[in-house]
């Protein structure tokens, strides 16, 4: 089971190769590949246009064209105008809530994770493999199996509807990942040594906190990217439990473009959703590498 | 395990136990619990509240005899079995494309990648958007002369979900091209070399020797978007929800319709638990097999 997790997983720096000669076979990969990029661009490309063109553009032209004369107001109306529901204050208090949801969960939940891991690797307690496996069960159980018990036990200690209700209910779904992440990182350094700092009589906590932590920077980087983007895309987790003050923005980006009535204003709502999708955006083109490895330990868990 | 100061371990054990507490409580309340609460619900007759009778299978006759339910698990089969093998196909022939020793490798994998980063909400909302009847690709093409051109899936009974389909493939298929790159850079050069020298086609070789190779990174992706099909929710809320009609509809949505929406909590835990069913009959031999594998590759 010991497995290198972090260095199994990466993917390999881009080989370089002599240049080929161009054949039909060469060319043809490179049409494939061209025609596989437009695809997977189309879409953010549309986003981008359609949210800087005026409507009567939008109306009348065509969702491809570059806009004639672009114009920032749809973003200024999608932050702070746009109404979800009866508000019409735009996305940027759902941006908020999300914040203050993304960085707890996140913490909190890497804190336990390591904890787990930690724990799960070195001292190995009676009892532990068990939790470990019915944790790792828990990682593909849909759900909506545990939404509604939940909802009820959140209700009597009253924690539904509110920010430590659904940060509680954030470190819940992602303790099986980041054990995981967790346990088979610290189960892939030398037993030695933790044996010898055990020989030195550190204790548990002291071993973890002095010897373990400061060596887990690379895992907390992938941990706290994966929790970062899966906490922000949420949707059912914040629609159920955060209650309507602390609505996530994916939430808040659903309910403007799909509740308005009377005129959609599509310049507005892809502005909101390019705003929405920012942050793991952000995330994923600056961290590259780390992301891929985030996803890839998370599929260990097939 | 080690054996040489089993006294000190036992002492830090009592705080390695205190560590575990969170995961512990989280196993069992958050876990076990609610499904064998879950369970229970699925056998009462209860609406609003919970209740404390008995009514032994009748919600789960009830649902299989709901029409909406029935079409939601038609639903989610023809979407799932679309949507799995479109990935693992597009997948797999970006990954082998990819590793053709192209220019611009880096900048391609992170284009195949980025929807990936993105809310299923988000992909959602985007693809309604493009295959807006009115104003999207539908317009664009009549513009350019073609005036009988229709393309108004998204509006259209019959295919609707296939437009689920067109939009979570774009967002996860660069998820299993990512892993199926690794496995590919696990493959032997020698291989290669010794294909090329049996003068064996190339595509010969993907097909007979690479593709079986790379068994266990499939199975990690089938797991994973498996696991998608079934959470599929967010994706059919932000762009058909449910629509036309009920020609989206899909077992998550039904489920918290009717826990949310509809107050019927017991026929809505029948359906969750029929759910959890099926992932485990589906995953439980797969993560099995893995075990055994290990397990081998260890004695």
């Amino acid at each position: 089971m010991k497995r290198d997790v972090m260095r199994e997983i990466d993917l390999p720096p881009v080989r370089r190769r002599p240049r080929s000669r161009i054949t039909p076979a060469r060319i043809g990969v490179y049409a494939f590949l061209v025609t596989a990029a437009l695809f997977f661009l189309v879409p953010l490309y549309v986003m981008l246009v359609t949210s800087v063109k005026p409507m009567d553009e939008i109306r009348l032209g065509n969702i491809f064209a570059l806009p004639l004369s672009p114009t920032l107001a749809p973003w200024h109306s999608a932050w702070q105008a746009a109404c979800t529901g009866l508000e019409c204050e735009g996305i940027r208090g759902g941006f908020w809530n999300s914040v203050w949801i993304t960085v707890p969960s996140m913490v909190l939940s890497i804190v336990i994770g390591a904890v787990n891991g930690y724990a799960l690797s070195f001292w190995r307690p009676r009892g532990a493999n068990l939790l470990f496996a019915v944790l790792m069960m828990g990682a593909f159980v849909p759900g909506q199996v545990m939404l509604y018990p939940l909802v009820r036990a959140l209700a009597a200690v009253e924690l539904y509807s509110s920010l430590p209700g659904i940060v509680l209910v954030h470190v819940i779904f992602g303790m099986p990942m980041m054990t995981l992440l967790f346990r088979n990182y610290y189960a892939a350094l030398p037993e030695e040594l933790f044996k010898a700092a055990r020989i030195d009589g550190g204790g548990f906590w002291r071993i973890f906190f002095e010897l373990m932590l400061p060596m887990s920077t690379p895992v907390i980087v992938v941990a706290a990217i994966m929790q970062v983007t899966n906490i922000w895309n949420d949707f059912l987790l914040g629609l159920v439990f955060a209650g309507s003050d602390h609505l996530p923005m994916t939430v808040q980006l659903n309910n403007i473009i799909n509740t308005t009535t009377g005129e959609r204003l599509y310049n507005v709502n892809m502005a909101a959703t390019i705003l929405t999708s920012l942050v793991p955006l952000a995330l994923y083109f600056l961290s590259g590498r780390w992301f891929v490895r985030g996803i890839a330990s998370g599929a260990v868990k097939g | 395990m080690v054996a040489a100061a089993p006294t000190r371990r036992k002492a830090g054990c009592t705080a390695a136990y205190i560590a575990l507490l969170p995961m512990a409580l989280t196993v069992i309340g958050a876990y076990v619990c609610t499904m064998l609460w879950t369970a229970r619900v699925s056998v009462s007759s209860a609406r609003i509240f919970p209740t404390g009778d008995f009514v032994g299978l009748g919600q789960y006759e009830r649902l299989f005899r709901n029409a909406r339910w029935l079409l939601s698990l038609e639903n989610l089969a023809i979407y799932g079995a679309i949507f799995v093998i479109a990935c693992l196909v597009l997948g797999f022939l970006l990954a082998v494309f990819i590793d053709q020793k192209v220019v611009g490798e880096g900048a391609l994998r992170t284009v195949f990648l980025y929807p990936y980063a993105m809310s299923f909400v988000a992909t959602g909302l985007v693809w309604q958007w493009i295959l807006n009847p009115e104003l999207g690709i539908q317009r664009v093409v009549r513009q350019l002369g073609f005036t009988d051109f229709t393309f108004d899936w998204i509006v259209h009974q019959d295919k609707a979900l296939y437009t689920i389909v067109l939009a979570t493939v774009w967002q996860a298929s660069g998820l299993v091209m990512a892993l199926l790159l690794s496995g590919l850079r696990g493959v032997d050069e020698e291989l290669w070399k010794a294909a090329r020298i049996d003068g064996i086609p190339v595509w010969r070789v993907y097909t007979s020797i690479v593709l079986p190779m790379l068994w266990p990174s499939l199975s990690t992706a089938f797991v994973l978007l498996f696991v998608m099909v079934v959470k599929l929710f967010d994706a059919v809320v932000a762009m058909t929800q449910g629509g036309p009609g009920t020609a989206t509809e899909v077992p998550a949505k039904f489920i918290m319709d009717y826990l949310f929406g509809r107050a019927n909590i017991g026929l809505a835990s029948a359906a969750s638990i029929v759910l959890l069913a099926t992932v485990l009959a589906i995953v439980a031999p797969l993560y099995y097999a893995r075990l055994k594998a290990q397990a081998r590759g260890h004695a």
